[in-house]
């Protein structure tokens, strides 16, 4: 997969937030065979200094980081967080978060685009967190956006694909763009589904990292992605209605 | 002077945002710095005043999804 003009080997992006320990991380990481993890900026304390000490594990993991702007609500806060997270992290990649209601984490999308089109100017290579509309990723592509990120469901929600024929209306209008399913996702099952509607990646955090064994949990969705991407260039059979036998009844004996 | 750092209230003497820093001891911890909302980057701390009554943030890596 092409991003930005940068190969991306692995079709699963992993969160880094929420696991058990810093070892379990580093562990899940290379189980998943990732090479990008998803980073946030967060207050430091000059005490305990917590962030040193994760930034040097995730530099130790010789992954790509794609820092996000979570939790920011306005697009005043999700640009100067932008440029804060450029300077810290050396990347102008940017997961583009404008979180528009609490209880969903559904996107302002207004805001989005907005700050969209800021960041892009200013050289910043987008990722935007989005739903499935359409428009609105057509607004995004014009504001210089070359990757979009709908949700498959609420963030943390494990719900998978909300909203399938969306999802696969968003691939069908767009077939040139690489779409990343962000969102939602519950089970390795969900993550091969968006594969194989030909989504080009996924990106998980919470399915990972609150699994009781999230290093293994995150092997399963190294396997859930491949499958689905193979599935989806195996070219996958039609859904019908009605039972078509798969053996042949041509030369079917008759024994009644 | 009082200048909010993070949130909280502090009693500091420097004036700009790099003396800031070493007065509240980050050393040479990787960190990003705005003075009321606005972004301050590495190399512009030196120039950039602090005041009474200023809000600090001080912003490190963190685990995100």
């Amino acid at each position: 997969m092409k991003v930005y003009r940068v190969d991306v080997q692995s079709r699963l992006l992993l969160g880094t937030a929420g696991y058990p320990s810093p070892a379990i991380l580093s562990q899940a990481v290379q189980a998943s065979r990732t090479d990008v993890v998803t980073v946030s900026l967060r207050r430091e304390s000059s005490g305990d200094r917590a962030g040193q000490g994760f930034w040097s594990l995730v530099r130790d993991l010789k992954v790509r980081v794609l820092p996000n702007t979570a939790g920011c609500h306005s697009v005043k806060e999700a640009v100067t967080t932008a440029h804060m997270a450029r300077e810290v992290f050396g990347t102008s990649w940017i997961k583009l978060e404008v979180i528009g209601e609490d209880d969903t984490l559904q996107p302002d999308v207004f805001g989005l685009v907005e700050a969209a089109r800021i960041l892009s100017a200013e050289g910043f290579q987008v990722f935007p967190y989005t739903t499935e509309d359409l428009i609105v990723a057509e607004r995004l592509l014009e504001a210089g956006c070359e990757v979009l990120m709908p949700w498959g469901a609420p963030i943390g929600s494990g719900r998978g694909l909300n909203n399938l024929f969306g999802l696969k209306a968003l691939r069908a209008r767009f077939a040139d763009v690489p779409l990343i399913v962000d969102a939602g996702i519950g089970v390795p099952s969900h993550a091969a589904q968006a594969l194989e509607i030909g989504f080009d990646a996924v990106l998980i955090n919470t399915a990972v990292a609150r699994a009781v064994d999230p290093v293994q949990m995150a092997g399963a969705f190294a396997l859930a992605v491949e499958a689905g991407r193979a599935a989806y260039l195996a070219g996958p059979v039609e859904p019908r209605d009605l039972a078509v036998p798969s053996t042949p009844l041509i030369g079917r004996a008759f024994l009644e | 002077m009082k200048v909010q750092v993070n949130g909280v209230w502090r009693e500091v003497t420097s004036c700009d945002v790099a003396s800031l820093l070493k007065e509240l001891n980050y050393g040479d911890s990787v960190v990003a710095t705005a003075v009321n909302g606005v972004f301050v980057a590495t190399g512009s701390r030196s120039g950039a005043p602090v005041s009474d009554g200023d809000r600090l943030e001080v912003l490190a890596p963190m685990q995100g999804g």
